[in-house]
């Protein structure tokens, strides 16, 4: 029987010392594939609630336009105010803004823009309205109201 | 020059190096959020020419839905007073298959609903047709909240919704998650669809009391 001897001489206990970088590396992959946001707010961001959402199938058909009170009212005043990438823009600024979106579109997919209308929930329906002429005259008719799930059960 | 002490191991202790490394990654899967692009679904009528004047369209009275808001957030159904928009799903449900004098056409499509959406057909004179005649209207005022006109359009879709997901044998939430991208899942959807349109009008809104 004593030709089955366990050898003892292997090491038992397994090297943790790679421990470490596995882990920056999984640190590393959810640092680069997190998208922070492209933009900074300008206006107040509380989108209303709804149950009925649909989830767009394509991202880069979406264009964003925030609308809000703006975040600095001494600067921008209390009223709300549209905001597209970066700057603020007034109504009359949305057909040339629409066309510059859909300059960045491919030929083909032009005319599926879509605009993803983000706005605040104490947005009066004027301006609302004003922005939906706007769009209608720049021809991008699709619209998506941004909104959050209820969180109430049905 | 005092020389250095030589006890000590000269190997920094990289033990608690992963822990580190744990303590950060979970700070990252908390913090990062998932830019949503959920919201309602809309598309605008076509712009105006001003050479020539809006169609002048005759719709029946009883085919036509209306939702009133003004500027106190105050609603107008059917020309009866309400100050909120409790029930709203279930009367649009009933409008728009009320199927009160449908053509032989809209007969079949009656035939061919599921027992549970003949149901709810009223056979009123009073309401609508049919539902492709059925128009529900929703009419704000500048001063409405938006907040109030996304629930009343979330209500009126979730009516609809209810229909389509029903004569597929699906839930609302089922139908709704339906892609184009898979031919069965857009059959489906077409099926659900099909000669009943979403017919949602949006007027623009008054000028008043803003």
């Amino acid at each position: 029987m004593a030709k089955f001897k366990k050898k003892t001489k292997t090491e038992e206990s397994i090297p943790t010392s790679a421990l470490p970088d596995i882990i920056f590396m999984l640190l590393f992959f959810f640092m680069v594939t997190t998208v922070l946001r492209e933009q900074e707010l300008l206006v107040e961001q509380k989108l209303p609630q709804a149950s009925q959402l649909q989830k767009l199938e394509k991202k880069s058909l979406i264009s964003y336009l925030y609308v809000g009170k703006p975040k600095n009212p001494s600067m921008y005043g209390s009223e709300p105010r549209i905001q597209a990438n970066d700057a603020l823009i007034t109504t009359n600024d949305i057909l040339l803004w629409v066309n510059q979106e859909k300059d960045n579109l491919s030929e083909a997919e032009r005319d599926q823009i879509y605009i993803s209308l983000k706005a605040d929930r104490d947005v009066k329906m004027g301006p609302i309205a004003d922005i939906q002429l706007e769009l209608r005259e720049a021809d991008a008719r699709k619209i998506l109201y941004a909104s959050v799930g209820k969180t109430t059960a049905e | 020059m005092a020389r250095k002490k030589n006890r000590m191991s000269q190997e920094v202790n990289a033990g608690s190096m992963a822990d580190i490394a744990f303590l950060l990654l979970i700070f990252f899967l908390v913090t990062t959020t998932i830019a949503s692009d959920k919201g309602i679904t809309t598309i605008l009528p076509p712009k105006q020419d001003p050479n020539v004047p809006p169609p002048d369209i005759k719709k029946n009275e009883r085919n036509i839905f209306k939702i009133l808001i003004n500027s106190n957030d105050q609603l107008l159904v059917e020309d009866d007073f309400r100050d909120n928009s409790e029930g709203l799903d279930q009367e649009v449900k009933e409008f728009v298959l009320n199927f009160g004098n449908p053509d032989q056409e809209n007969m079949d499509l009656f035939n061919s609903l599921p027992p549970s959406l003949k149901g709810e057909a009223g056979r009123s004179p009073e309401s609508s047709d049919h539902p492709n005649e059925a128009v529900v209207s929703i009419k704000t005022n500048r001063g409405t909240s938006y907040e109030l006109y996304l629930e009343v359009l979330d209500l009126v879709k979730k009516a609809y919704f209810e229909i389509y997901a029903e004569r597929v044998g699906l839930t609302a939430d089922e139908y709704r998650a339906l892609s184009s991208r898979s031919a069965a899942e857009k059959e489906l959807m077409e099926r659900g669809k099909e000669n009943i349109p979403m017919a949602i009008s949006i007027a623009e809104p008054d000028k008043t009391g803003e």
